[in-house]
């Protein structure tokens, strides 16, 4: 093995200095101690998009994107197409599991404090990825162009329209006119498979290089440990130790989307029609749950404005809060855990899976 | 004094003028301020279709609506008083029989009623003087007449069979007809009272079979051209069939042989063949024709039934595994028609007919089995498959779990 690997190696650093870089790669630790179990949920994301990237690519290959053959392609890759089945589930399911990373990651970080001085911008970046990785559920869910597909999508881009001023535009714009028809279709494809993906790589670039460049974050508790001598400060190399972990848990990760493939198939359900009434009970996937469901509760009116309107708005500010909640917490910069923060960060968690299991009831 | 006159004049016109909306009636004015009986009409009358054309209490009972004194009534002003039971058909028929009359107030109306009713078991014996038979008024009520496609109405479809049931089921009024009175108890067991209590007016009624006004039970070999009026392919395939000329020869009252005349409930296939509930046993005996023609249709039957249910079986297990198995599902449907048709085709009573049907279910429900056989093997496969990866999976995750212990078991240099 080494005996491949070697030379190739010392051929690249011949030519764009790949040596540094693996000089880094060997120097790189990973801090030890009681929440270390933590830092694997980033890697664990990063798994899943590229499952997503793969099996995307693959059905890329079958998939077409029009009302009229939309839904036929997807019947054809799971019933005629090698293994189309096992890749549609897997991509379908690890959709799901990468948000759901995505949030344990987000949420561990946040609770950590990971994302103070210096690594405000890991924060951001992270942040806005985590909206793309929502946006590429939203955008991908209409695709099978199948009853709750369409109807979600329907329901999900009325809500955009509830805006005012720029509502309409708004809802035009995801819509491609003014109905979800043929033309929201292509639109959503396109931002699927090539303006999401393109956002994506680049903020998923920058996001790691940072990561690279700042090293992993020791939480504010540890770091106080470490420094009043209660606590040894411990790390592990990242490669090969750390990287062996996170590919233990990566091909546990395959397993378990074996498993659900297999199983518990995605189903194909029947196909778009426009003209009938929106089945009973539609919702949006379980990731945009406690959000429908706070509309839902949403009095008609509060105070002068439209309830969907006020739902819409509050919902924009506190992801905008969440987002600069670095520079918010900035004591925290300087190892001070303020309470605050931990609480807000608590009753978002409460706030979000109470929501979520209300509208799954 | 003559500013004082004009002025009460003035305001008796007025009076006059905002309460004189309906023309002056003087019977319902004096009957209304009577008590009991005497003041029933007119109390009812406000209700009656008849009121609403502008007719009054005088337009039947003759008699002067604008004067107030008992003179009223006299036969000088053409007086006719209550009818007699024996007199009510013509009392009616005065008008509705009267088609030029008639069309006036509705250009559709029929003026043939009195000439029905005449020829009907109710009009004939009226004639003989059996004042207990039905006239106008035991159907359509009195004084409160509404319209037949009023809900409220006696006659309105969904009321029908109770108001031939106020007379039909009173054993008591019956006595002495020698007919049964269990015809509505019968009626309301039957799909076609069912569909009635749904709100479709369109299903039959008494009347749509034995007619309203010419009220006759249909003969014995009438009965199939009446069912057929609606079950227009049953009655043509019964008509070429065997059974025609047979029940036509035995005296027997086609349809209702097998199906009854008033509990028509729905059938089942077990009416079909040699068993405990077959009605063709009713006639047909082990070793005939007919006897092997049943049970060779019965037998097609419960074959098509069999394979069918096998294949819906087979495709729903599938389709709960996760299989994708929409295709055969929808080619099955095929299979149900073909069941469906086989049951009407048993009306022709030849079993060649039945098997044509049945076989070409069978055979569809064969494919759609085989399909549902083939997504389970696949859904074993795949399950196998994951079960083969697993371990793959279990093995690389305890080498590198071996490998981090080999590494971390090594003294760090």
């Amino acid at each position: 093995m080494k005996a491949i690997v070697r030379p190739i190696l010392n051929w690249l650093d011949e030519r764009f200095g790949a040596g540094s870089i693996e000089e880094f790669l060997r120097h790189k630790t990973v801090p030890l101690h009681r929440h270390t179990i933590w830092y694997y949920f980033g890697g664990m994301t990063l798994f899943l998009f590229i499952v997503q990237v793969l099996t995307g690519i693959l059905l890329l290959l079958y998939y077409r994107p029009t009302p009229e053959d939309a839904y036929e392609s997807v019947q054809y890759i799971v019933t005629q197409v090698r293994f189309g089945w096992l890749i549609r589930s897997i991509h379908s399911w690890s959709a799901n599991l990468m948000i759901f990373t995505a949030f344990v990651h987000m949420f561990s970080v946040f609770f950590l404090k990971a994302y103070r001085k210096p690594r405000e911008l890991t924060w951001i970046t992270g942040m806005l990825l985590l909206f793309l990785a929502m946006g590429f559920g939203f955008s991908g869910y209409l695709l099978p162009w199948n009853t709750l597909a369409f109807f979600a999508t329907k329901v999900g881009t009325e809500m955009a329209g509830a805006v005012p001023i720029v509502g309409k535009w708004m809802l035009i714009f995801l819509r491609g006119g003014e109905e979800v028809t043929g033309a929201t279709l292509t639109r959503f494809f396109g931002f699927h498979v090539a303006v999401l993906p393109g956002l994506a790589t680049t903020l998923l670039a920058a996001h790691l290089l940072l990561v690279q460049r700042l090293g992993m974050s020791v939480p504010p508790g540890v770091e106080q440990a470490i420094k009043e001598g209660r606590q040894e400060a411990r790390s592990m190399p990242f490669f090969p130790n750390f990287l062996l972990r996170d590919i233990i848990g990566w091909y546990a990760a395959l397993g378990v989307l074996g498993a659900l493939a297999a199983i518990f198939p995605w189903e194909l359900g029947a196909k778009a029609d426009p003209f009938v009434a929106a089945p009973a009970g539609i919702r949006p996937e379980w990731y945009f749950l406690f959000m429908f469901q706070t509309l839902k509760l949403i009095p008609a009116k509060v105070l002068f404005l439209e309830g969907e309107f006020a739902g819409i708005l509050v919902f924009s500010l506190a992801a905008a809060v969440w987002v600069i909640v670095p520079f918010l917490d900035y004591r925290a910069g300087f190892g001070r855990v303020t309470r605050f923060f931990t609480g807000l960060g608590i009753f978002v968690l409460v706030f979000m899976g109470v929501m979520s299991l209300l509208a799954l009831r | 004094m003559n500013k004082f006159a004009a002025l009460l004049l003035l305001l008796l016109s007025g009076a006059l003028l905002a309460f004189g909306e309906a023309p002056k009636d003087s019977c319902v004015t004096c009957h209304s301020a009577l008590d009991g009986k005497q003041s029933e009409p007119a109390k009812k009358f406000d209700s009656d279709i008849h009121r609403q054309a502008g007719l009054g209490c005088a337009d039947c009972h003759g008699g002067d609506r604008n004067d107030d004194s008992m003179n009223a009534m006299s036969p000088a002003k053409g007086f006719r008083g209550a009818p007699k039971k024996t007199q009510i058909p013509e009392f009616c028929a005065r008008c509705h029989s009267d088609i030029a009359y008639m069309h006036r107030y509705n250009p559709k109306m029929r003026a043939d009623q009195l000439s029905q009713y005449l020829t009907s078991v109710h009009g004939k014996r009226l004639k003989q003087g059996d004042t207990k038979v039905a006239a106008c008024v035991d159907c359509h009520s009195v004084h409160d007449i509404l319209a037949v496609s009023d809900s409220r109405a006696p006659v309105y479809p969904m009321n029908v069979a109770t108001t031939c049931g106020h007379c039909h089921s009173d054993p008591a009024h019956m006595k002495g007809y020698n007919i049964p009175t269990d015809q509505v108890e019968k009626y309301s067991k039957s799909v076609h009272a069912q569909m009635i209590a749904q709100g479709d007016t369109s299903a039959p009624t008494c009347t749509t079979c034995h007619g309203n006004h010419g009220a006759t039970p249909p003969g014995v070999a009438s009965v199939a051209n009446v069912c057929g009026t609606c079950h227009v392919f049953f009655a043509q395939l019964f008509e070429k069939s065997p059974h025609q000329a047979a029940f036509t020869k035995m005296g027997l009252p086609g349809c209702v042989q097998c199906h009854s005349n008033h509990e028509i409930v729905k059938p089942s296939d077990d009416w079909v063949g040699t068993g405990p509930n077959s009605v063709c046993m009713n006639c047909h005996a082990a070793g005939d024709k007919g006897f092997a023609a049943a049970q060779k249709i019965a037998g097609d039957i419960a074959r098509l039934k069999t394979f069918l249910g096998r294949a819906e079986d087979t495709l729903t297990t599938a389709e709960h595994s996760g299989m994708e198995v929409s295709t055969p599902k929808v080619e099955l449907a095929s299979a149900h028609e073909a069941l469906v048709k086989a049951r009407v085709i048993v009306h022709s009573f030849n079993p060649a007919e039945v098997q044509k049907l049945t076989d070409q279910g069978t055979e569809i429900s064969r494919k759609a089995y085989q399909a549902g056989v083939v997504a389970l093997e696949e859904r074993d496969v795949r399950r196998k498959g994951l079960g083969v990866s697993l371990i793959f999976i279990v093995l690389a995750i305890s080498g590198l779990y071996l490998k981090i212990r080999q590494i971390e078991s090594r003294p760090s240099s």
